[in-house]
Formats: C-alpha cells, sequence, structure tokens
C-alpha cells in the first residue's frame, strides 16, 4: 500500500499522519503541494491536520486552490481513497470532494482534549478496525469544527448512511453531533477529530489505530 | 479599477462572532442591539476591463463559500 501525505505550508500534523499510515503497513511519501502530480501509485491521500496558509481567507480555502490538489481530486475521482483530518477535512469540503462546510466553534474557543466519539453504522473501509456504536476517545484540536449542512443534505447524509463519526457530548456545535462524513463512494473521510494522535501507547490513547489498520487491510482486499 | 466584495455568512447559518459582539455590546450597556452579522470586505484592485463577471467567478471559485456564505460585488 502506498500512501501520499500532502504538505501545505502550515500543516502540522502531517509527519503524524506518515507515522500511523506507516506503523499501520504502508509506504509513505510526502508530497509538497506545490508538486503538480502525486506520485505513481499512489493508493490513497492523506491531507493532514495544521493551519494551511495561516487560515486566511477561510480554514482550506487557499490549500484547496494549490497544485497538488487538482491531482488529489483526479485521484478520487478516478476511485482513489482520501483521509482529510481536521485541516484535511476543511479543504475536502472547500473542493466539494466533502459535502458542507467548517464554521467557527459556537462557544468561539480553541478547543484542545480528547472527546468520545460514536462510531456510527456506516459502511467504509475506514470503519472496518470498528463496530457500530462502539465509543472511542479521539483528541480533537481546532477553533472552526463547527460542521454545517442544510437539511435537505443532512437528511441525504443519514438516508445514504454517510456519517462516520458523532460526538458524544457535541463540543463545537456541528449539527447533528457530526465529528466525520464519507463521499458517496465511501472512499473518502474527512473528520475533526485526530485518529493519527491517539495511534500508539505513547499518545495517552491507541482508539485511532484500528482505523488506519482496518482501512489498510481492506484496501489490501480491495 | 476597483471592486468591493462583502462575504457574509449565510442568513440562517449561525454566526457565533456575530453573537458574541451582540452580548459584548449588550455588557457596556447599548441595549437596543437587536441582532449582530459579521462578515468580511474584500477590495480588489483591477486591471481596467475587468468584468463584474470575472469578479463573479473570483468570489464563486474562492473569495466566498457558497455553502455557508453569501457575496455582493460593489465596482
Amino acid at each position: 500500500m502506498h500512501a501520499a501525505v500532502i504538505v501545505f505550508p502550515g500543516s502540522n500534523c502531517d509527519r503524524d499522519l506518515a507515522v500511523a499510515f506507516e506503523h499501520a503497513g504502508a509506504k509513505v511519501s510526502m508530497v509538497w503541494h506545490k508538486d503538480a502530480d502525486l506520485p505513481d501509485g499512489v493508493d490513497v491521500v492523506g491531507i493532514p491536520g495544521g493551519f494551511s496558509f495561516g487560515d486566511y481567507l477561510r480554514c482550506g480555502a487557499i490549500a484547496a486552490n494549490s497544485p497538488i490538489t487538482r491531482s488529489v481530486i483526479n485521484h478520487v475521482e478516478r476511485g482513489g481513497y482520501a483521509l482529510g483530518i481536521c485541516n484535511g477535512f476543511q479543504v475536502l469540503t472547500e473542493t466539494g470532494l466533502l459535502p458542507g462546510a467548517l464554521r467557527r466553534n459556537a462557544n468561539l474557543k480553541f478547543l484542545c482534549k480528547s472527546v468520545d466519539l460514536r462510531v456510527e453504522d456506516c459502511d467504509t473501509p475506514y470503519l472496518k478496525g470498528y463496530e457500530p456504536g462502539q465509543v472511542i476517545s479521539i483528541p480533537i484540536a481546532h477553533h472552526d469544527g463547527n460542521y454545517f449542512v442544510d437539511d435537505d443534505k443532512l437528511k441525504q447524509l443519514r438516508d445514504e448512511g454517510r456519517i462516520a463519526f458523532t460526538y458524544v457530548d457535541n463540543p463545537n456545535g456541528s449539527v447533528a453531533d457530526i465529528a466525520g462524513v464519507v463521499s458517496r463512494n465511501r472512499r473518502v473521510l474527512g473528520m475533526m477529530p485526530h485518529p493519527e494522535r491517539a495511534a500508539e501507547p505513547a499518545h495517552g490513547g491507541t482508539d485511532g489505530k484500528a482505523m488506519f489498520d482496518g482501512l489498510l487491510r481492506e484496501m489490501a482486499l480491495a | 479599477m476597483k471592486a468591493k466584495v462583502y462575504v457574509m455568512l449565510k442568513q440562517g447559518v449561525l454566526d457565533p462572532q456575530g453573537e458574541a459582539v451582540k452580548h459584548a455590546l449588550g455588557a457596556l450597556g447599548f441595549d437596543g442591539v437587536e441582532g449582530v452579522r459579521q462578515g468580511k470586505v474584500i477590495e480588489l484592485d483591477l486591471a481596467p476591463g475587468t468584468t463584474e463577471e470575472t469578479v463573479k467567478e473570483m468570489c464563486e471559485k474562492l473569495l466566498a463559500n457558497t455553502v455557508i456564505e453569501s457575496y455582493r460585488i460593489e465596482i
């Protein structure tokens, strides 16, 4: 399995994400945002957390128009996998690859703590390491994680079973407690919490590890 | 040639910053504030002949996120 982790100016979880993919058994290439193309044979693209372009204009808006992003969109349109975490989720919504948008947290505070997430009944390779309904503890660290979709889109996400994670105790005002959603083909996941920060015992928690292990196992079978 | 783009959160989308400003004004003793919406103004310095249509395209592609924001162009 070959994973590419995109690096924007201001990305700061790129190394953590690369290590999480490596520990799950992937070969990892770091890809600078000015590169026009992904390396050959990339199976999954990771868009890391951080503050790409200083969050100028809107979180993720400038990164969504970086040269590499065109290649990421092509990769997804060809059926490739993509995982956007935190700022990466914001980038994916800005490109339109995932629905909705992330607004300023309802309490206006930057939130940095571990939260409980409920794994929803969502059929996607990213969740094969979990049981539906399972509650896991994963860190969040964001100022703009307040997920918004309108009522029609929310109904569609529910009907299509595309809500991957919800917050047990909604920290940021997200519509329907949503913490993560998948694309219609289930191969693109965007989430605000950081599973790569809970992937080995030294992190203080390992509940995120099953996502990477499960994903790589599924991709090997596919 | 100059253009101004006003970007606001759409009606119906909660504006936590506007709400905070409203509360702060209330705390200062301004009782008459019934609502506050906070947005941004983007000033563009454009080459002569740039059309409003082009500015609209800029808004759609980058300056506003039309999922949650509306925009108004002044040329």
